[in-house]
């Protein structure tokens, strides 16, 4: 039955976290590989993200942090030789890798087998013509659509169609440049833009306010079909389904409809010829069966990542192996493991999406929700109604709020109409303002188009709120309401906040006297399982949610002493993604091999964590105080990790401690003198550690005080933000001013904090464990960039290579002295700044930090394993090696998705912007340098290059960098002041005027937008408004046409060394295992 | 608003609230786990005499569709009134939204006069169902108690099937369809693949009539109450003219070629049946509603197995090894469900066309 000639294969993973394209893939692929081990086959895959579970030994035999594109892959398979290729699991970069590979002829060149899909079949569905062909051989229909290589063909497809008309770049990720318009000025605009990003654009009839319906579909090679689950957008057509609020099952379709679409969706399958699993996204009018057939992913994709977690079917697991050659009937249902996979699931809860924008990051962003993708992350709730099951979804999200009602504090919306209208991420809240004006379900509907159905439930909520904020103490609210609304999904937050109506500084006991009064009236939530059958099978399922429409237990518990909980990260977000995914399935692994039960929380569905099989009990469920103690009621653990999933957890370890709720490693008094700024700083004082000057600070006056005695530049954090980035670094009195006025707001209730800003500093990172306060395994690794550049942003070098013995040993000795203080028992991470040897310590967490998979891989030292190890006071081995021992070097480069977020200024600052991160190996830095920074996509140049270099220490950076280009024949256009730099200095180059200037030189737009460089280095300065005018010009242009940016004088002179000295024919291929 | 509640024959007492008529009703509890297609479940005279219990928890979404005859059948229900003795939900869309929707389900299950309730925990339901198979149960409402009933000891094919002999369609194949129950879906299978239906009630003698292929319909209950149609059953096998059976028309099929029927534990009611098609690799999704089987081992000698039930291994079909005649378990019909397996019907009609062109 399987097919035996396939004994070794190439995996291709996705690269790292980019907006579209998250960590959906890294769930995809670690199912793959375990599908592919368990059926003996040799795993060799290919993925620099070094953060993911699928990068690690006992996931794959054989790693390589490699970017994933057919230059490198081709020479991973001269080595390696496999007999196999998987494309389907890694997105779209696996997938536009794999088509190259084939094109190329690679693949036939080296006799390899694509396992699963045919590649044909997958070129057949991203070309939007032959798809559209094939479609209408089998009466399927499509949207009218015209496709395009050229503006004037667009404009005559156009006056064709009529518009309103949907422009749609060919072959790229989650809608990339495509858009709405409705007039031909719209039109140009748009269609310029797409054609940036791909040749070939396509002009389509528009089917704004359709029902957008999703089905997973599965085959087998014996032509066997199933849909595994289908989804319904809350939003109509015309929001991505990224962006999109999307429910599982469909809430609104007849059983006619929803068979309709699943027999169309069965055919479309058959008719590609897909092995494995593929997704179809339709369009169903809302007022009649008439549909369109929108897309086809042909590849395991995040709505099938989705989808397997909201019905339990493990999708990418079951379509590895039936690319091995399985029938669906030949394999079990892995939760029931007694009935077969070839079913279709059925559900008893609904489950519901919501997206996690971090849109408040980027300066300049436009909000609007479209048909691109903007959203960084996203949650899944489950419940057994609507209202339950969103209401906890609005908490999931982590944007502050409380559930659909009872944010008034939190949110101000005054321009309802505007914002349903024209959706930005704040839509739900528009809703529930609509209502609270009046607003009728027909007349939201009117609006927005939002079915019915769904502005119905969310009225039920609403109308609940107004019932509850008649009563004004616990004692007199009927305890049918209070049931009621805990079935309807209220905290009891909100409930405290709508009945006992104190001042938010009241909110936290409050919430607990909710809390008490319900238990005595016995109305607690009761745990559910998800069982694939609707309970129509008995099934030893660990897959769990909470819910308060139910009676009974599904599960027992066993009060042994013998648990112990990790509370994981919540919804990927800037700041916090799969490293801390990659800590809590470490930190789960290690209590399971130590014999502990391992319960895991989490609602992220784009995670291994949220993996039944990684876990002994998955709660899919909220990381609010109140459901981790609901869970800690029932399952009364031996203990909980809370150091493990980012900030989150541990936000939640004071309240936690005050509850009784045993917490393992750092006390939670402790977590909070190293969280609370003055603690902090006044230990840091008693122990004799430097840290920068700073002040929390509440008048401008004392502001400019303060500022009189550190000097300029300084960094501002300020509690309260009105609009932008939450921190800033301003360098005169105009910035702060303008910032403090515009930006911010400062007063008794909202201060500032003010710290001194040191520039040209090095930033240190150190990554470690201690237990008892002793440090017992440790990584120092240092920034490429100097400090200013978050610590998420940087280019991050372990071990370090510049650093002065001297600053390696003192930094020690602090860290030392910290932990020490802090009686620190598991993970750590503190920043230090450093300028000739003089180090300051800038932040500290007790908690497992964004660089921890990094440094534990390239120093082959699992640290999270020595720190759970440490929390549970199991035995452990200190580890002997220390980093002065590697023959080789890491470098972490950030991943930035600028080129999805219109209109933002893609530079890096004190604020983090990136989406996420890959790391590669290499004998030397610049090795390691070089492959990292092509894995986060960008290209060597060849000929051209535009340099804006920005302040004099710019220029200055990069005067050497000038030097070897134009000895490799470059042709260097710059800028006026880098011309005259560069031209005192013996280097020749062509001047280009800046955007704004209009004389006979060549404008640096003209140069970006006719494509005539292969890189923009632009290094911003903040002066004068024109200066920041025209350098955000050259970067967002640079962004748009696809051109390779660097911002950061350090990175780029590093990168032009690199592509200087090295010869990528020369890059010796080294798998993980190899560098030793 | 009046107390109610659902007690089962264990002992289970769960209290709900009505959003149906209000009249207390007795009858067998059994779950179904289908997501979608209530208004055609409802309607389904398989349901006869059960109370039944939703799996998914979210019902009346879509409101129930309007009430349009086409062909002289109701286009959007499977029979012309709802079958079921009362729905017991967890939760009720009081508000709904739909093109085609006419009415509330509430509203709908007034008209006809059936209970309905929600806010109970179906899935702890489920489990007790599962757990001790299908059990008696009532509906009651305050100050109106009954006594349980075991539909199984009627005759709940009389009760489902026509009193009069009906025609439908004017096709080529003339179709003798012994009607037990049958789901609208099926005659409209039928008639759009040039066929002229001749439905007959249950225990009619349809032997006397001259027609070109029979077919042996859904039913309510246990196929150990229709002697008499086992009999003519039996009759038209010594013939040769083509058979097809779907669901009680397979068990009786089942019984006319002598095999044995058994009640299942708790039956299969779903759209996600997995059938594979003997000697094949062929797996199908199949929409059912039975608590009886064949028990395949009992079958004789010139009979085969046709479909089996991959996750247990029951009877899905048979055949005859030489004869044209076959039956299902499951619903090719589909409605609601999945229609995957609407090609038997073409099988069918191909072998009543071999054996008319034949004579």
């Amino acid at each position: 039955m399987i097919n035996s000639a396939i004994k070794k294969v190439i995996v291709l993973g996705s690269g790292a976290l980019k907006i579209g394209e998250a960590g959906e893939f890294d769930y995809s692929g670690s199912q793959a590989l375990k599908a592919l081990k368990e059926e003996g086959v040799y795993t060799v895959l290919i993925n620099p993200n070094i953060a993911t579970i699928q990068t690690s030994e006992e996931i794959a035999d054989k790693i390589y942090f490699l970017p994933v594109t057919a230059t490198w892959v081709e020479k991973v398979i001269e080595k390696e030789k496999p007999d196999g290729i998987l494309l389907a699991f890694g997105g779209q970069t696996a997938l536009n890798c794999g088509v190259d590979l084939f094109r190329q002829g690679i693949l036939e060149k080296h006799n390899i087998q694509v396992v699963g899909t045919p590649v044909q079949s997958i070129i057949n569905t991203e070309d939007r013509q032959i798809f559209a062909d094939i479609l209408r051989e089998i009466d399927v229909l499509t949207p009218k659509s015209v496709a395009c290589d050229t503006i004037e063909k667009a404009r005559e497809a156009a006056k064709k169609l009529g518009f309103p008309l949907i422009i749609r770049a060919a072959y790229t990720l989650g809608g990339l440049g495509s858009g709405f318009c409705s007039n031909e000025e719209e039109l140009n605009k748009l269609a310029e833009n797409a054609f940036s990003y791909s040749p070939q654009i396509l002009v389509e009839e528009s089917i704004k306010g359709w029902k957008e319906v999703e089905y997973e579909v599965v085959r087998d090679k014996y032509d066997n079909c199933i849909t595994v689950c289908n989804m319904e957008n809350f939003d109509p057509l015309g929001i991505h389904t990224g962006e999109s609020i999307v429910v599982a099952p469909s809430q609104t379709l007849s059983n006619d409809e929803y068979h309709k679409l699943r027999t169309l969706s069965i055919k479309i399958i058959r008719k590609i010829g897909v092995v494995g699993e593929c997704n179809v996204q339709f369009a169903l009018d809302p007022n009649s069966e008439d549909y369109r057939v929108i897309e086809v992913n042909a590849r395991l994709s995040r709505s099938s990542a989705l989808a397997s977690k909201a019905t339990g079917y493990p999708l990418a697991f079951v379509a590895a192996k039936l690319g091995l050659g399985y029938g669906l009937h030949e394999l079990k249902n892995s939760v029931t493991k007694v009935t077969t996979a070839c079913f279709e699931p059925a559900l008893d809860y609904v489950v519901v999406k919501i997206p996690r924008w971090d849109l408040n990051k980027f300066e300049g962003v436009s909000k609007t929700l479209g048909s691109s993708m903007k959203s960084v992350g996203e949650i899944m709730a489950i419940g057994r109604s609507f209202e339950e099951a969103i209401q906890k979804g609005i908490r999931m999200v982590g944007g502050g709020m409380h559930g659909f009602e009872g944010n008034r504090s939190e949110m101000e919306i005054t321009d309802i109409e505007g914002e349903l209208k024209n959706p930005t991420d704040r839509r739900i809240f528009a809703i529930a303002e609509a209502f609270q004006n009046g607003y009728s379900v027909d007349k939201i509907w009117e609006i927005t188009r939002i079915d019915k159905w769904f502005l119905q439930k969310l009225s039920n909520i609403h109308d609940l709120k107004n019932r509850l904020i008649e009563f004004n103490t616990l004692a007199e609210l009927p305890v049918d309401l209070l049931l009621l609304a805990k079935k309807q999904g209220y905290s009891d937050f909100q409930i405290a906040r709508l009945v006992m109506k104190n001042p938010d500084s009241q909110i936290h006991s409050d919430l607990l006297k909710v809390r008490a009064h319900r238990k005595s009236l016995g109305i607690t939530p009761v745990i559910k399982q998800i069982d694939t059958l609707a309970g129509e099978y008995p099934a030893l399922t660990n897959y769990l949610y909470v819910t308060y429409n139910g009676t009974e237990h599904d599960v027992e518990f066993q009060h042994d002493q013998k648990s112990v909980i990790v509370l994981g990260s919540g919804a990927y977000r800037i700041g916090s993604s799969v490293e801390f995914d990659w800590c809590s399935v470490n930190a789960v692994n290690t209590i399971r091999k130590e014999g502990f039960r391992s319960i895991m929380i989490n609602y992220n569905p784009e995670t291994v964590s949220t993996d039944y099989d990684t876990c002994d009990r998955l709660y899919f469920d909220e990381l609010t105080l109140e459901r981790v103690l609901d869970i800690c009621d029932l399952e009364q653990p031996l203990g909980t990790v809370l150091s493990m999933g980012g900030q989150i957890p541990n936000n939640l370890a004071m309240r936690l401690h005050k509850q009784g709720i045993p917490i393992l490693g750092t006390t939670a008094e402790k977590i909070d003198n190293a969280e609370d700024r003055n603690k902090f700083s006044a230990m840091l004082d008693r122990l004799d550690v430097d840290q920068p000057r700073w002040s929390q600070l509440t008048t401008i006056e004392d502001i400019n005080r303060f500022v009189d005695e550190v000097g300029f530049p300084v960094l501002i954090r300020p509690s309260y933000v009105l609009s932008g980035a939450a921190m800033n670094v301003v360098s005169n009195k105009d910035q702060l001013h303008h910032f403090l006025t515009l930006a911010a707001h400062v007063s008794k209730e909202h201060p500032v904090v003010v710290s001194e800003f040191i520039e040209n500093a090095k930033e240190i990172e150190v990554d470690a464990v201690a237990k008892n306060g002793e440090i017992v395994a440790y990584a120092i690794s240092e920034h490429v960039e100097f400090a200013g550049v978050h610590s998420g942003d940087a280019t991050i070098v372990f071990p370090p290579q510049k650093l002065y013995i001297e600053t390696i040993r003192r930094i020690k000795k602090i860290s030392r002295k910290i932990a020490l203080a802090l009686e620190i028992t598991g993970p750590f991470n503190i920043q230090y700044l450093a300028k000739d040897n003089d180090i300051k310590v800038i932040e500290c967490n007790l908690r497992a930090s964004r660089s921890f998979p990094f440094v534990s891989k390239v120093l082959r030292t699992n640290l999270i394993e020595i720190a759970t190890k440490a929390m549970l006071d199991v035995p452990f081995e200190k580890p002997d090696k220390s980093l002065f021992e590697l023959d080789y070097v890491g470098v972490k480069a950030p991943q930035f998705s600028f080129h999805r977020l219109l209109n933002a200024d893609p530079v890096t600052g004190v604020d983090m912007a990136s989406t996420g991160e890959v790391a590669c190996i290499g004998e030397n830095f610049y090795e390691a340098l070089l492959k990292s920074m092509l894995s986060v996509g960008y290209r060597i140049p060849k000929k051209t290059i535009l340099i804006s270099s920005g302040p004099t220490k710019g220029k200055v950076e990069l005067l050497d960098s000038a030097r070897m280009l134009k000895e490799r024949d470059f042709t260097i256009y710059a800028t006026g002041g880098t011309h005259n730099f560069f031209k005192e200095n013996g280097i020749e180059t062509e001047q280009v005027c800046w955007p704004d200037e209009d004389n006979a030189d060549i404008n640096t737009l003209d140069l970006i937008k006719n494509r005539k460089v292969e890189m923009v280095i632009n290094i911003p300065k903040d002066h004068t408004t024109r200066e920041i005018s025209n350098g955000y010009n050259i970067r967002r242009n640079a962004i748009d046409f696809n051109i390779p940016l660097i911002t950061n004088a350090r990175v780029a002179s590093a990168f032009i060394y690199a592509i200087c000295k090295l010869d990528l024919e020369n890059i010796a291929i080294k798998a993980w295992n190899e560098y030793k | 608003m009046r107390k109610v509640k659902l007690i089962l024959e264990d002992g289970t007492v769960l209290e709900g609230k009505s959003f149906g008529y209000e009249k207390s009703v007795a009858g067998e509890v059994v779950f179904y786990t289908a997501m979608t297609g209530y208004p055609e479940s409802l309607t389904d005279p398989s349901y006869t005499g059960q109370i039944l219990v939703s799996t998914y928890p979210l019902i009346g979404n879509y409101g129930v569709p309007k009430d349009l005859i086409e062909d002289g059948i109701h286009k959007h229900f499977e029979s012309n009134k709802i079958h079921i003795t009362g729905l017991i939900i967890s939760d009720y869309s009081v508000g709904f939204s739909h093109w085609n929707a006419m009415m509330s389900l509430g509203d709908w299950l007034k008209s006809q006069e059936i209970p309905g309730l929600y806010d109970i925990d179906t899935r702890l339901l489920t489990k007790i169902l599962r757990e001790k198979g299908s059990l008696l149960g009532k509906i009651e409402f305050e100050s109106e108690e009954i006594e349980f009933f075991d539909p199984n000891l009627s005759n709940l094919v009389a009760i489902a099937s026509t009193d009069q002999v009906i025609t439908y369609g004017n096709g080529a194949y003339k179709i003798v369809m012994v009607d037990c129950g049958v789901k609208n879906n099926i005659i409209r299978c039928l008639i759009k693949r040039n066929t002229t239906v001749i439905r007959v009630p249950w225990d009619y003698d349809f032997t006397t009539l001259e027609y070109d292929g029979l077919f042996l319909t859904n039913g309510p209950g246990d196929p150990a109450m229709c002697d008499i149609t086992v009999k003519h059953i039996k009759v038209a096998i010594a013939q040769e003219k083509p058979i097809m059976g779907i669901c009680l028309g397979n068990q009786l099929l089942g019984l006319a070629a002598g095999a044995e029927t058994y009640k299942l534990k708790y039956g299969h009611r779903s759209h996600n049946q997995p059938v594979l098609l003997n000697g094949t690799n062929r797996c199908f999704i199949t929409s059912q509603n039975h608590g009886f089987a064949i028990a395949t081992e009992t079958l004789p000698s010139e009979w085969e197995s046709l479909f089996v039930n991959v996750n247990d291994n029951t009877n899905e079909g048979i055949r005859h090894k030489t004869k044209p005649f076959f039956s299902t378990q499951f619903h090719p019909e589909a409605s609601s469900g999945p229609v995957d397996t609407e090609f038997l019907f073409d099988d069918f009609i191909e072998s009543v066309k071999k054996n008319k062109s034949g004579k």
